[in-house]
């Protein structure tokens, strides 16, 4: 099962693929539902290297939702060790689980998941105020990620004032706020039309550029290969474990794509 | 997050919903006004009570002529001729906790003063009874003891008989009739106000003793002795002694009941304030049912507020809110509104006492004290009644969280 580092599609960042940045082993993971023991996952291994990105697909129930919970640190594994960074988060207790999502793992989901009435530059902020960091500091970086997501003009737009993608992006730039080790996305496109997709798609390739890790659940093949290496979770094991081939350049097709104003 | 953020996030969620939060708040305003209005209407008690025992003067006792039984017969108090003018002096001389004492005997009488009559109580005593009692005047002087030795027709009235029989008049040096005699008024006695016992101690004339029993009630013997001890300690041990002298000179064997009776002012004292503090705690605790419900009233909001943001609490988990911090956050929530009702409490509690006072006419004492409880109580409320919400908050799975619709 184990397969290891991926070679990059292109160069970009040098230490790319050297250190496993995620290294899971033999995790499995039980549900007690009543007399019934779910077995979501069955023992999965993988390592992610430094600037990686790597699609997550399976249909429901494959185990990937579990697999993502774990990356996250939001769900342990029953069994196995799961290290990120070299830290065993496994062994941890709530509090410090709460420390590595702050700082370390940086969270995009399907639904956006903004605080409303909350303007974006707040949102993003949020972050900051649990990491501790000074107001000064906390508002500079908030302004950074908004400007690095293309959101430079909206920060004090409120959720309900901006688009779908708008507020993706702004989920984006408070996961990227506290310079986390990992970015993991939850269906980031889910609720988004094709173009706006591509849009999400494309800020994600050019963080990654910049040697940002990134795990990306969908179960849209059409997003999933813009990441540089595909696993397919199946009955809570990994199934396919595959670089990419022609990965896409989501700048190159949005070029050639109609434009829809919104 | 320091607690500038943390009581701005804790506004904007109130501000969020204004009028829930306010109708949550008005249980707590409510108990608060409650409390202090009702504290300040008890402690004007407690201190109407304390006034009331300072003018009785200071480290009094009371000597009375007894009960006594005859033939399975029990008289009531006053009813024996035993004490008598000499049991004082020996009183004076013996007891060495007694700074002073003076002689009383009583009668009613009819007092006219012009066109104007009065029913009204007639005390004849000493000198010393204005200073033992620590009554000042308003206009001239107590009698002279050589008043008393010639039994002269000299009168001290009080405020109240002033007001009857003068008006406007300036009493000083007016000759009244009492029982038909005339007396010159010499002295005009302060407002003294109720007795703790309830009497109007300003309805009364103040003559020299000698002059009442020779000229009005023909008694040779004392109604009373009032006694001062050297300090409020001494009046127990002077208790003691005038007690023992009064048996010993009136030939009361061990194992008989006593013809007089001592009675120490201290004790009602104490009495009344014992009172009066049971009063304003009963008050208190009254009001502070209804902080209570109020306090209720916060926690189910906040429960209702932990559902609701359910989402919201997930959104904060996952981007590193600890427990702590979602804990935290609820509950400094709770603490705001239960505070801010707190403060608005305050105000209308010192407004309700003022009107209580204008309008009632009841004696109000606004104590800071009072006002700090209030908030005390308050904050401890929001931190008591918010504590299982914001644990219930902070406990939430942050999985379940985010899925929660």
């Amino acid at each position: 099962m184990a397969t290891i580092t991926q070679p990059g599609v292109d160069t970009g960042a040098g230490s790319r693929g050297a250190e496993s940045i995620i290294r899971v082993t033999d995790v499995h993971k039980y549900y007690e539902l009543g007399e019934t023991r779910v077995h979501a996952l069955r023992g999965v291994t993988v390592e992610v290297g430094r600037g990686d990105f790597v699609a997550i697909m399976g249909s429901s129930g494959s185990g990937k939702s579990t697999f993502m919970n774990i990356l996250g640190c939001l769900d342990k594994p029953t069994t196995g060790q799961y290290y990120l960074e070299g830290i065993e988060v496994s062994s941890l207790d709530k509090k410090q689980l709460a420390a590595i999502r702050n700082r370390k793992i940086g969270f995009v989901f399907q639904g956006f998941n903004l605080l409303s009435r909350t303007t974006a530059l707040e949102n993003v902020e949020l972050p900051t105020l649990y990491a501790r960091v000074s107001r000064e500091e906390g508002l500079q970086r908030s302004n950074e990620a908004l400007d690095l997501v293309g959101l430079g003009d909206r920060k004090l737009h409120y959720p309900s004032q901006l688009s779908g993608g708008q507020q993706q992006r702004v989920a984006i730039a408070r996961a990227l706020v506290n310079r986390p080790a990992i970015l993991l996305a939850d269906e980031p496109t889910g609720n988004l039309d094709s173009r706006t997709s591509v849009e999400i798609v494309d800020v994600l390739q050019k963080l990654n550029d910049q040697g940002l890790t990134i795990v990306l659940v969908t179960h849209e093949p059409d997003i999933a290969r813009f990441a540089r290496r595909m696993i397919e979770f199946r009955d809570g094991k990994i199934r396919h474990d595959n670089p990419g081939t022609d990965r896409p350049v989501a700048a190159e097709i949005l070029k050639n794509m109609p434009k829809v104003e919104d | 997050m320091n607690l500038v953020q943390i009581l701005r996030i804790a506004m904007r969620a109130l501000a969020r919903n204004k009028l829930r939060s306010a109708l949550t708040m008005l249980g707590i305003i409510i108990g608060v006004a409650a409390v202090i209005a009702m504290v300040s209407v008890g402690q004007g008690a407690q201190q109407q009570a304390q006034d009331q025992i300072a003018a009785m003067g200071s480290n009094v006792l009371f000597v009375g002529s007894g009960a006594v039984s005859r033939g399975g017969m029990s008289m009531g108090w006053g009813a024996t001729k035993s004490l008598v003018y000499d049991d004082m002096t020996a009183i004076l001389h013996e007891c060495p906790a007694i700074a002073a004492a003076a002689p009383g005997t009583t009668a009613t009488a009819q007092v006219v003063y012009g066109n104007d009559n009065w029913n009204t109580r007639i005390t004849g005593t000493e000198p010393q009874f204005f200073d033992i009692k620590v009554w000042n005047f308003q206009e001239g002087g107590p009698f002279l003891q050589a008043d008393v030795e010639s039994a002269n027709n000299v009168a001290v009235i009080g405020e109240t008989v002033r007001k009857n029989l003068f008006g406007a008049t300036d009493p000083l040096g007016q000759t009244i009739r009492v029982n038909n005699l005339p007396f010159k008024v010499v002295g005009v006695l302060d407002l003294k106000g109720t007795s703790p016992m309830g009497d109007d101690q300003d309805d009364t004339i103040v003559l020299p003793v000698t002059t009442v029993q020779k000229k009005m009630n023909g008694q040779t013997w004392l109604r009373w002795i009032m006694v001062s001890a050297v300090s409020r300690e001494a009046s127990y041990a002077a208790q003691k002694q005038i007690s023992a002298v009064l048996r010993d000179r009136h030939r009361i064997r061990a194992g008989q009941d006593d013809d007089f009776f001592v009675r120490n002012l201290a004790d009602f004292a104490q009495l009344a304030d014992e009172q009066s503090r049971l009063f304003t705690i009963l008050l208190a605790s009254i009001a502070s049912i209804s902080l209570v419900v109020g306090g209720i009233g916060i926690m189910n909001i906040m429960l209702v507020s932990v559902t609701e943001r359910t989402r919201e609490i997930g959104i904060r988990m996952a981007i590193g809110a600890t427990e702590g911090d979602v804990q935290q956050q609820f509950l400094i929530e709770a603490i705001v509104l239960s505070l801010i009702g707190g403060a608005v409490g305050i105000a209308l509690g010192l407004g309700a006492s003022s009107t209580i006072a204008n309008t009632l006419g009841w004696p109000v004492l606004v104590s800071s004290k009072a006002i700090v409880i209030a908030a005390v109580f308050s904050a401890a409320i929001g931190i008591f009644f918010g504590f299982y919400p914001a644990r219930k908050a902070a406990r939430l799975d942050p999985i379940d969280a985010l899925r929660y619709e």
